[in-house]
């Protein structure tokens, strides 16, 4: 299958995502540029994580207006496989692809580690191959990543099923220890109301090969062509 | 003409680094400080606007990109220079 990853400047996971889509998982990997409206036939999208644009202004601000975007929100709403991770998921979010926002950690500090992520719904395009319910080990690494939006907005996302990850302990329960930078009812990823654009704040692309910590991450992308 | 332009973070979303430093103006004995919410201030230069014409074009500039009107509000004066 032929992804397209896309390069702003500040982006820092353009080329970890390649990697993993490439020579992890033996897929076709098309590196897309910020200026460049071409998505060159690619029939799914990750939005890499990173500090595009340095995060001038907010997170994902100036980068929902670069040129590719145009044609990412294009291929999304025509139901195209689009999947934002960290930076990436904050640009969905200010582009209007996916409800909410992100805000700086409650702690105020840079976090780096591994979490346990939950399954909360296997109706997205990238989380087809996963089991509702099963927890994924993923690495999260950020410093706005507190997931925020209003009541009307939770409410819809409950009842379309739009929750897609959420934080969790070892024992999977949603508690508020298990909550690394204080997202609204511990909720690390979400998705549009018709499963093709997911977001999360977790890195999968990092968790790909057991050497470097684990695979969960993935069943993310073989969700999508497997 | 100048447009001056303050972004708040809204009521109801957490504002971590108000809330720290209130605790670090606490700390500096100032116990007077309540609550302290931090927000943006920008300044936008404009050229060729009249003032009508210029808070339409900043009140637009500030819904599609200063401002997330998710999390944050907005306001903003418009003064000649």
């Amino acid at each position: 299958m032929k992804w397209g990853v896309v390069t702003f400047p500040g982006s820092n996971d353009d080329r970890d995502s390649v990697y993993c889509l490439e020579r992890v998982l033996g897929q076709e990997a098309v590196p897309l540029w910020h200026k460049d409206q071409d998505l060159h036939g690619v029939e799914a999208i990750v939005l890499p994580g990173g500090f595009s644009y340095g995060d001038y202004l907010r997170c994902g601000a100036v980068a929902r207006f670069s040129p590719v975007m145009s044609s990412v929100m294009a291929f999304a709403r025509a139901g195209g496989p689009v999947l934002g991770m960290c930076n990436g998921f904050q640009i969905l979010c200010e582009s209007g692809l996916l409800p909410g926002a992100l805000v700086r950690n409650r702690s105020l500090a840079f976090i780096c580690e591994w979490v346990s992520v939950r399954v909360e719904t296997t109706r997205t395009r990238f989380t087809a191959r996963c089991a509702a319910g099963e927890c994924l080990s993923l690495p999260i690494k950020h410093g706005e990543g507190c997931y925020v939006a209003d009541e009307a907005t939770l409410k819809a996302l409950q009842d379309n099923d739009q929750v897609v990850f959420r934080y969790v302990n070892r024992a999977g329960e949603a508690l508020e220890s298990a909550n690394p930078n204080g997202a609204v009812q511990n909720i690390a990823g979400v998705a549009n109301t018709g499963g093709n654009v997911v977001g999360l704040m977790p890195h999968p692309e990092h968790a790909v090969e057991a050497l470097l910590g684990g695979e969960d991450g993935r069943k993310l992308f073989t969700s999508v062509f497997a | 003409m100048l447009a001056k332009v303050y972004v708040t973070p809204k009521k109801a979303i957490l504002d971590p680094q108000g809330t720290a430093i209130a605790q670090s103006l606490h700390a500096l004995d100032y116990a007077e400080v309540g609550e302290v919410r931090m927000g943006k201030y920008l300044e936008v230069r404009l050229t060729g606007l009249s003032k009508p014409q210029a808070e339409r074009r900043v009140e637009e500039m500030c819904q599609r990109l200063l401002a997330n009107l998710i999390i944050e509000d907005f306001r903003f004066e418009i003064v000649e220079e």
